[in-house]
């Protein structure tokens, strides 16, 4: 039964992100909760917690791009992006972002997963040249299908680089496998794993990109009615 | 040599700037809790390795109780009008791009050749190369399009204004990660998923493998996390020692499971609410549900993949 307390993290972050409570909130919560129920004390939970968040700011860093981000914005770069998509007469929402999913798979097989991301390329350009196309499309883009096409931008992103990612030897994910498996006595090349990632790799882009042409269409009858 | 730190100070002195800029902006109601929020960011990224594993967890606590009583509002720095920026891209043309294509370009070309250098750390070479590209591009800007002295700081702002306290959420998930592991979660939950499996089914087993994947994933919102307990509950002694699979598919496709899972949680935040707020979204969970589409044929996918490539 005191194995089962410590899963009440696991509850409250399931409540609280249903209940739409801040997150960061719901997150302490679930680590102070979490923590308790372990065993541990007040101090020793809050320490953890602020250990593995010190450890963690590499993940902060790429905010460092939002001044460049932002500047080019003063000057019209989002417009410019809208106007070349304005210019090719054959662009869509679906055939742009497919491009873009399978150039961010490439890259990412390549072992290139930082120079492509949300903050560095779907902000100032993926989601504003989608958006663009999209009002090509169809006449009267509402509110509610604006903001459908930028998650698209944004999670034709995350399914180039997770299903592109795995390709690439030197990847974090790869590396863990390999320890975990050597440490119960199989040893493994990374090539021998990163070889299974390629059907995933392929299925990921023909279901996306099934997708992205289907949003197309939806795109494309909002025009015609 | 160039390390992590150089990075962390750099990334300190603009959310500093941040901090002071937001105190001294009364457009914004709220400033004063916006300019603690930044400052205590700021603060993290120069002195965090200094203040001690408790300091650290008090350090989060403020940025914590700032947010989730709504200190936070957000600032409308002065910026060009809509009609500016579309003379501005008319009269600029396509050039416009070639700033924002040098940081990623600085960040391929670093990763391929300052690697070996010796010049930057190696393990962190490609976000190393990321900030020489923000330097770069900067400079670039400022000796063609002459902005403002402050205007780099002040559009960050206005953009990091826009994501909010969401900036710091998925540094936060991997903390509450960190306490899981160490109050043993993982070992409970495999020890659940474990014990589901009928004897002998292998389709049941790789089923319970990478749906296990996938459902660990998303409440811990990190594959990694998810992996070694589910491996070591299911895959290793179930598909691998009993049913005889081979060990490098299971894992390789159950790790892309645990994938799809990510896609469908705002427990990884960094890939799904960030970009929400970064686009500026009504829903918070909109990324979310237009991948659920997309991830859960692929989960599908993944499992029968296993069952006939593994086997």
């Amino acid at each position: 039964m005191t194995d089962l307390l410590v899963l009440s993290g696991i509850l409250i972050v399931v409540v609280g992100f249903l209940l739409r409570l801040n997150p960061l909130l719901v997150v302490t919560v679930a680590a102070l909760v979490t923590g308790l129920a372990a065993g541990l004390d007040v101090v020793a939970v809050v320490s953890a917690f602020g250990k593995a968040f010190n450890e963690n700011r590499y993940v902060s860093v790429v905010w460092i791009l939002l001044p460049v981000i932002g500047l080019l914005e003063r000057y019209g770069l989002q417009q410019r992006a809208r106007t070349i998509i304005g210019t090719m007469k054959r662009a869509t929402t679906g055939r742009l972002l497919i491009l873009y999913l399978l150039l961010r798979q490439i890259t990412a097989a390549l072992g290139l997963t930082s120079i492509a991301g949300h903050p560095q390329t779907v902000r100032p350009l993926v989601a504003p040249m989608a958006e663009a196309a999209a009002e090509l499309q169809s006449d009267e883009l509402d509110d509610d299908m604006r903001d459908e096409v930028k998650a698209y931008a944004a999670a034709t992103d995350n399914v180039g680089l997770f299903f592109g990612e795995d390709i690439f030897l030197a990847i974090a994910s790869i590396l863990l496998i390999k320890g975990f498996l050597e440490q119960n006595g199989i040893v493994l090349e990374p090539l021998e794993l990163s070889i299974w990632a390629i059907p995933t790799a392929i299925i990921a882009f023909l279901i996306h990109a099934t997708r992205l042409l289907l949003l197309d269409r939806k795109l494309g009858r909002a025009r015609r009615l | 040599m160039i390390t992590l730190q150089w990075l962390y100070a750099l990334a300190g002195t603009m959310f500093a700037a941040f901090a002071i800029l937001s105190a001294l902006d009364r457009t914004n109601a709220k400033r004063l809790g916006n300019a603690a929020f930044w400052g205590l960011l700021s603060f993290s990224f120069f002195a965090g390795d200094r203040l001690g594993d408790l300091g650290n967890g008090i350090l989060v606590l403020g940025l914590v109780g700032l947010a989730g009583f709504g200190a936070l509002g957000r600032g409308d720095p002065p910026t060009t009008s809509q009609a500016d920026r579309i003379a501005s891209s008319e009269h600029r043309g396509n050039r416009l791009f070639l700033p924002a294509l040098i940081v990623p370009a600085t960040a391929l070309l670093g990763t391929l050749f300052l690697k070996e250098s010796g010049w930057v750390d190696p393990k962190q070479v490609t976000l190393i190369s990321l900030g020489l590209g923000v330097f770069l591009a900067l400079a670039v800007c400022y000796a063609w399009l002459r902005p403002p002295l402050l205007a780099p700081l002040q559009e960050g702002r206005r953009l990091m204004d826009s994501v909010g306290w969401a900036a710091v959420l998925p540094q936060m998930l991997a903390a509450l990660g960190a306490v899981f592991a160490l109050a043993g979660v993982g070992e409970v939950v495999g020890g659940l998923a474990g014990r589901v499996i009928p004897d002998g089914n292998l389709l049941a087993a790789v089923a319970a493998y990478a749906l296990g994947m996938a459902l660990f994933t998303m409440i811990m919102g990190n594959a990694f996390a998810a992996f070694p307990v589910m491996t070591a509950a299911i895959g290793l002694p179930i598909l691998i020692r009993g049913f005889g699979g081979d060990p490098a598919v299971v894992c390789a496709i159950g790790m892309l499971a645990g994938f799809c899972g990510t896609l469908m949680t705002p427990m990884a935040a960094n890939f799904n609410i960030v970009p929400a707020a970064l686009l500026e979204l009504k829903d918070r969970n909109g990324v979310i549900k237009v991948q659920v589409g997309t991830a859960l044929p692929l989960l599908v996918a993944n499992l029968f993949l296993i069952y006939f490539l593994a086997f």
